[in-house]
């Protein structure tokens, strides 16, 4: 395994009632990238990103991360340093602030200079101290992505973090991200149908169909030149699904 | 209608006079309906949270008796607590019955169901993607427990108002069981019961207006909760 892989995926096998949903013989995640899983809805993107996030148990395989085989059961340690922001947010009742605060809570530290940081960073200061839940779609999403970078994740996945928003909100989104990305090398897993998002934040990107990789390649190659037919035509909007 | 009006003022005059005989059937009716409330919170708050959490395969026919429960006749549930108190029942020797302690035992029956019940429905309600959600966030298992019930603590605190309601304004159970003795169990259902069957329209409408007031005073509490949330 190579010493900058963050993940090493195995001959991976997810299945829900025998139906199965992730079929992957080999994949690797490289430390400090922005990795990109393109693919139609129901290719087994979010799928992954659960298995990633050791939310859940695969049916078979292995995925090593750090160099460590881990099962769904990973250690606390090893969970506490990666995190998901999901298509849709899930606040908690309380104030913004409370909600970016919450993985610190949930480590056992106080709120510090960090959240503050993060919600100057968000545009959202002076709703700090206004209910998360009853904020916009935008608004919500900009506090789980906060939530997240909080805690300082090692690795941060995105499912879908922009579906449904605002050009305004993706915009800010996608430069928070890059931004994370660059200065503190997070390693990014993104989960988007939207090509041209993975297009514009990327550094690789994997075609995701059926539960399968069908191809994997650096940003411009994957766009500009495709090995795989089946990557081509997504890439040119011409899969139809 | 001139009674009406008639015992309308004379509830006032009571009321305002804190009247003795008046304020001690208040105070035993807080004081049963009270520790019966707290007794059905203390089993049925963690009960209805474990059933909410849990995905037993037994919890549809546990969910039919609960709800059941909430329906039980107060009636029902104080001839069941007489036959256990009574002499010749099963727990005849611990000489409860027509005293405050069969009150607390009948009343926190029929809270038990409502309070374990409403709880559960509460728990079930709160969004399932939020466990993933704080699991992901790092959270151990006993964090993602507690960030649900404090998600779900509004339907908690309503179910327990509910129960309080329940049990305050019955009377079948507490007639019953407590035997309606004036100075050691009368409450203010009973004693409306025979206030009005003996005429004194006055006394029984002034319990009858602090029983709204105490239900009133109750569910503004709960609405304060809810806006505050």
């Amino acid at each position: 395994m190579r010493e900058s892989a963050v993940y090493q995926i195995e001959k991976l096998k997810k299945e829900y009632s025998r139906r199965i949903v992730i079929d992957i013989e080999q994949l690797e995640i490289r430390a400090g990238e922005i990795f990109a899983i393109v693919g139609p809805s129901g290719a087994g993107k979010s799928s992954l990103l659960r298995l990633l996030n050791f939310l859940e148990t695969p049916t078979a395989g292995q995925i090593f991360y750090r160099g460590q085989m881990q099962n769904g059961n990973a250690p606390l340690a090893v969970r506490r340093e990666i995190t998901t922001v999901f298509q849709r947010p899930v606040l908690l009742r309380g104030s913004v602030r409370e909600n970016i605060a919450y993985g610190m809570h949930l480590r056992g530290e106080r709120a510090n200079g960090r959240v503050d940081e993060l919600l100057a960073t968000i545009g959202l200061q002076s709703l700090a101290r206004a209910s998360a839940v009853k904020l916009s779609g935008g608004e919500m999403q900009r506090v789980a992505l906060a939530r997240a970078l909080v805690i300082e994740p090692r690795v941060l996945l995105l499912d879908e973090p922009t579906a449904n928003l605002d050009p305004h909100n993706v915009a800010l989104i996608e430069a928070i991200v890059r931004e994370h990305n660059r200065a503190r090398g997070t390693t990014i897993v993104l989960v988007t149908h939207n090509v041209f998002q993975a297009k514009r934040l990327a550094h690789r990107v994997g075609l995701m169909l059926g539960g399968r990789i069908v191809e994997v390649n650096d940003t411009a190659a994957f766009f500009d030149s495709p090995r795989d037919p089946r990557t081509a035509a997504f890439v040119r909007g011409e899969m139809v699904y | 209608m001139d009674e009406i009006f008639s015992g309308l003022a004379h509830a006032i005059q009571l009321l305002v006079s804190a009247d003795p005989a008046l304020m001690e059937i208040v105070i035993l009716s807080l004081q049963v309906s009270g520790i019966a409330l707290a007794l059905s919170a203390i089993a049925g708050v963690p009960i209805g949270a474990a059933l909410g959490l849990s995905r037993l395969r037994a919890r549809g026919l546990i969910t039919a008796l609960l709800y059941t429960g909430m329906g039980l006749p107060p009636v029902v549930v104080g001839l069941f607590v007489y036959l256990m108190l009574s002499r010749s029942g099963p727990f005849g020797s611990l000489a409860w019955l027509f005293t405050p302690n069969a009150m607390i035992v009948a009343q926190t029956i029929i809270a038990f169901p409502l309070v374990a019940g409403l709880t559960m429905a509460a728990v079930q309600g709160v969004d399932p993607a939020l466990r993933v959600q704080v699991r992901s966030l790092g959270a151990t298992r006993a964090q993602e427990i507690w960030a649900v019930l404090r998600e779900a603590r509004v339907g908690v605190i309503a179910a327990i108002v509910a129960a309080f309601g329940g049990v305050i304004s019955e009377v079948g159970a507490v007639m019953l069981v407590g035997g309606n003795i004036e100075g050691k169990t009368r409450v203010l259902t009973t004693a409306i019961v025979l206030n009005t069957r003996t005429g004194d329209f006055a006394l029984a409408l002034a319990l009858g207006i602090i029983l709204l007031t105490l239900a009133f005073i109750a569910n503004v509490a709960m609405l304060q909760l809810q806006g505050k949330e």
